[in-house]
């Protein structure tokens, strides 16, 4: 009996987010559209409540429940923590959006906090069940998500491209789990690593590896699996692509620690290689294909896979320092990116989409001050100091250079240069030219506030990185002891 | 009492904040409504800067070689950074002449810029701050951090208020200089990992293998040739100053250029002096490549911006060939150099834009006898052409004199091809004179020519006084230094490579 209530104090904060998620789905049947703002409100404080006992329940210590299934470490709090803060800024962001597309419904944000739910379960996922049932939460939840917009054609083609290959990845995963199971008769990660340094290196277990990277380097979206993540991203609607891209990257570097680090670490030296790999291939494709694109959302699902390249370039040191590093990168990168979609959504209205990079011409001249925010973003994410962009470049190649990957630096550093010059396009089209289209903007006063203070905290953290830095590397390394 | 008040107050914060405050208090509080509240508060904001900066030179101890004024506080544990700031005799005549120029280029910008004016003036007061930031930060990603993001204003600066190819210009000047700096970026990390400390001084005691000095060499040789130019990346110089405004030319060239000489001098050569060494003499062929090439590039000019632009890489030249002949006469003969290039390159710079503003063209063949129209004009501009071209009596002849002077020592053929520049650099400054300023009034446009203004007037005649008083009186600036560059050249003259027994 004692037993069964820890488990449940463990799992306080999933909870609550599927009881309110539940609550929110039966309350919209009742509810007017006039009032939908409780909705809204709904979520945030359900997002501010799990939080809130995130942050009460959390000890140094690492908990399990329902025998060793679930575990509860300080990276699992931290990850959840940075995933509330994300998807509250996203709900800030898309509130304006979604009403003037009549999309502004309760199941949006039923379907968020589910979303939600499945990362949560993904971060703190102790075993290969675990994990992909969180991972098929978030990833069915995404796809619905992606094709919310019933009647836009273009988004039911890419729910369609992205439910495909997704289903085949998560095959994949699956079917890499599976091959583990057989080699080590065990589904609980620790278990797993222990059993595969107790017998010799099987084919079947590099099989079976593999799979399970694949798995891993299509949530990422890094090349060779990087496919769906520019038609994706073009095709949804701009929510939707801000869901996808930002805080989902958060539960796959929590999964890639859970399996590769916790679970296979006998066998670094094996993923070691596919992971070297993936990262400079993702930065150079990433890079190059950026610079002819003139969607901006498609340029910035380019953009992202160059990030993801980078994200891998400090997972592939294999040792503590580089995941910290890595830690470190995402949680910069999607601070940034959710920035950055941020202004897309700020600067679209009913009817019009600031999709296209040309529609962000001569913004200093139409709203100073949204030009600057988005010149912070584009300069954080090139990397260029003083923004948060840059400690998160800096820490990742440290952290490869110290690993002894000397030339894959270099030319990370030669690919940041290409990088830099597709940032710089945007902040030239807002800067340096005339503009052509002045309606004034109608975004709300919260989301303008909120995306300004948020847009700052990129140049804020760039001036004073320790906290962030700290909170990343102290996490991963209790929880890797 | 007084005097430990003074020596307690943090100037070389002051000196990087006061003008990055100023540039944000003009953004928030101007705009082009306000336009002339805008440029006041600028102008306070750079004199204030401009004075914060005095005390450095007058409680600079001349003895102490090693570095003053020093600041050292915890920044990011984590990588065990520092905030640490402190200047010496390389150092301190280049934080105040970036504070100076700033306002002369406040006031240079006074009422031709009438586009984004708070936005203008913002971005040299913050880019003003990040500048002495460079020169004085002792930490490696301090400095670094300063150095990356002096971009950032600038390349606002061309291509907003720059010419029709601005865009072009920007861009190059952006990723030419972005790459060469991410090079000193990895030269960082690998220091990092072999100290554990982002500490310069830590650096300079490190013990490295030749083969890791080459390459630090290299990667910073990367980073700082770009930047000040070396030939042969110097290309983004001329695009540069081409199109960016008046002001953009002034700081571009009154300072930009020095932060890739002063580097050389706090970074590249220090951190690996046996690699500078083996280095030396390709660097010495470099610059003098820069020096007689360039000039003869720069005879050719149809652009007046151009010329110059050539002649500051051309000058620039005889700063590096300084720096590698390793001798207190030569050091000190370029660092006079980059200071007195900072005061003439802005004058003619601010000469160019005074016809720039009235005729809006750059072409020398659209002007030709200003002179009949400007005289008093044409008294500056001939007087800082003749300084630009090392007559003796002015800054200009000082630095150079110096640098050939040791070169006769150091090398007969050195000293012969350095000092063709008194030939090359009268011929292409003097021969744009000519067209421009004198014989007969050649178009309208210059029939209509009206003469110099107060503004204009004063801003000239300041740096003329400068021009002249250095090039008569040159012993302020090698005073400070003498201490700095002895102690330099001990420690260059000891290797770094690792002991091996015999």
């Amino acid at each position: 009996m004692d037993n069964m209530q820890f488990d449940l104090l463990a799992l306080l904060p999933e909870l609550v987010v599927l009881g309110m998620a539940m609550f929110i789905l039966l309350l919209d049947l009742f509810i007017l559209p006039q009032n939908r703002f409780m909705i809204y409100g709904l979520s945030q404080f359900t997002l501010f409540a799990a939080a809130f006992f995130t942050f009460k329940t959390h000890t140094p210590a690492v908990g399990f429940a329902f025998s060793h299934m679930f575990i509860d470490d300080t990276l699992a709090d931290v990850i959840k923590m940075m995933m509330y803060l994300g998807t509250s800024l996203i709900l800030v962001y898309t509130r304006k959006y979604l009403q003037d597309r009549n999309l502004y419904r309760g199941e949006f944000y039923a379907m968020v906090l589910f979303g939600l739910l499945g990362m949560m379960i993904m971060v703190s996922g102790h075993n290969l069940l675990t994990i992909y049932i969180g991972l098929e939460l978030l990833s069915l939840c995404l796809y619905s998500l992606v094709a919310f917009d019933r009647d836009n054609p273009k988004a039911s083609e890419s729910a369609m491209k992205y439910f495909v290959l997704g289903a085949l990845a998560s095959g994949m995963l699956l079917y890499g789990m599976s091959m583990l199971y057989g080699m080590t008769g065990s589904l609980d990660v620790s278990d797993i690593a222990n059993n595969i340094v107790q017998q010799p290196k099987s084919p079947v277990l590099i099989m079976g590896l593999v799979f399970v990277v694949a798995g891993i380097a299509f949530k990422f979206g890094a090349v060779p699996f990087q496919m769906w993540v520019p038609d994706v991203y073009q095709g949804s609607p701009t929510p939707m692509t801000l869901l996808i891209g930002s805080v989902p990257k958060l539960a796959a570097y929590a999964m890639t620690v859970r399996l590769l680090v916790q679970g296979l670490h006998p066998l670094a030296l094996d993923w070691q290689d596919m992971l070297v790999l993936m990262a400079v291939l993702s930065i150079i494709i990433g890079n190059f294909s950026a610079i002819v694109q003139t969607n901006l959302k498609r340029m910035l699902a380019y953009s992202t896979i160059s990030h993801v390249g980078f994200i891998m370039f400090g997972m592939m040191s294999a040792n503590a320092n580089g995941f910290a590093s890595s830690f470190f990168y995402i949680s910069a990168y999607v601070l940034m990116s959710i920035a950055g979609f941020g202004i897309i959504l700020l600067l679209s209205r009913q009817g019009f989409e600031a999709e296209e990079i040309n529609d962000l011409k001569g913004l200093n001249q139409r709203h100073p001050w949204i030009a600057f925010l988005m010149l912070v973003i584009m300069f954080s994410m090139a990397g260029i100091p003083p923004t948060i962009g840059f400690y998160a470049k800096f820490t990742v190649l440290q952290a490869a250079w110290q690993a002894g990957f000397t030339w894959q630096v270099v030319l990370a550093v030669l690919m940041a240069t290409i990088g830099a010059f597709y940032y710089l396009n945007i902040v030239r089209k807002m800067y340096f030219d005339a503009p052509e289209d002045h309606t004034p903007l109608t975004a709300p006063v919260d989301m303008r506030f909120i995306l300004s203070v948020h847009a700052l905290a990129l140049l804020g953290l760039g001036l004073f990185p320790e906290i962030l830095l700290s909170v990343c590397g102290h996490s991963l390394l209790i929880s890797l002891q | 009492m007084m005097q430990a008040d003074l020596t307690s107050i943090s100037w070389l914060s002051l000196a990087v904040w006061l003008p990055v405050l100023s540039g944000v208090l003009v953004l928030v509080l101007g705009g082009d409504h306000k336009a002339t509240l805008t440029r006041w508060l600028a102008l306070a904001g750079s004199l204030v800067s401009f004075l914060v900066t005095v005390p450095l030179y007058t409680q600079f101890d001349v003895q102490d070689g090693f570095f003053q004024f020093e600041e050292l506080l915890p920044w990011v544990p984590a990588f065990n950074m520092h905030y640490h700031l402190g200047i010496d005799g390389f150092s301190m005549p280049l934080v105040l002449l970036t504070s100076f120029t700033t306002v002369i280029v406040v006031l240079a910008g006074w009422e031709v810029i009438t586009k984004h004016v708070a936005q203008y003036m913002a971005a040299f007061l913050i880019m003003s701050g990040i500048m002495i930031g460079v020169f004085t930060a002792l930490d490696a990603i301090l400095y670094y951090v300063f150095w990356e993001a002096m971009l950032i204003p600038m390349f606002l600066v061309i291509g907003i208020w720059g010419g029709p190819n601005r865009v072009y210009a920007t861009i190059k000047f952006f990723l030419y200089t972005l790459l060469g700096s991410l090079l000193m970026l990895v030269a960082f990390i690998y220091l990092y990992h072999q100290t554990g400390s982002f500490e310069l001084a830590d650096y300079y005691l490190l013990p490295l293998s030749m083969q890791a000095q080459i390459y630090i060499f290299i990667a910073f040789f990367m980073a700082f040739a770009v930047k000040i130019p070396m030939w042969p990346v110097h290309t983004w110089l001329p695009d540069a100053h081409v199109e960016a405004p008046t002001g953009g030319s002034v700081v571009l060239a009154a300072i930009a250029l020095k932060l890739g000489g002063y580097s050389f001098l706090r970074f590249a050569m220090p951190i690996a002096p046996d690699a500078a060494h083996y280095f030396s003499q390709a660097m010495i062929a470099l610059s003098l490549i820069a020096v007689v090439y360039i000039a003869l590039v720069a005879l050719v000019q149809k652009d007046m911006k151009k010329l110059i632009a050539y002649s500051s890489i051309s000058h620039m030249g005889f700063v590096t060939l300084g720096f590698f002949m390793f001798g207190q006469l030569a050091l000190e003969g370029a660092m006079v150099q980059m200071i007195s290039h900072g005061f003439i390159s802005s004058a003619m710079f601010l000469s160019v834009g005074v016809l720039y503003d009235r005729v809006h063209s750059r072409e020398i063949s659209a002007y030709g006898g200003v002179v009949n129209k400007m005289p008093v004009f044409a008294a500056f501009a001939v007087l800082f052409a003749m300084a630009n071209s090392g007559l003796p009596g002015t800054s200009g002849f000082v630095g150079e004199f110096m640098v050939i002077l040791a070169a006769v020592k150091f090398n007969f053929w050195v000293a012969f091809f350095a000092a063709t520049t008194l030939i090359f650099g009268a011929a292409y400054t003097l021969w744009m004179t000519k067209r421009v300023f004198f014989g007969n009034v050649t178009n309208h446009h210059v029939a209509e020519l009206s003469d110099l203004n107060k503004r204009e007037f004063l801003i000239l005649g300041i740096l003329a006084v400068l021009v002249i008083g250095f090039g008569v009186y040159p012993e302020p600036l090698t005073e400070v230094m003498q201490a700095t560059s002895t102690e330099f050249l001990k420690h260059m003259a000891i290797s770094k490579l690792p002991v091996t027994g015999y």
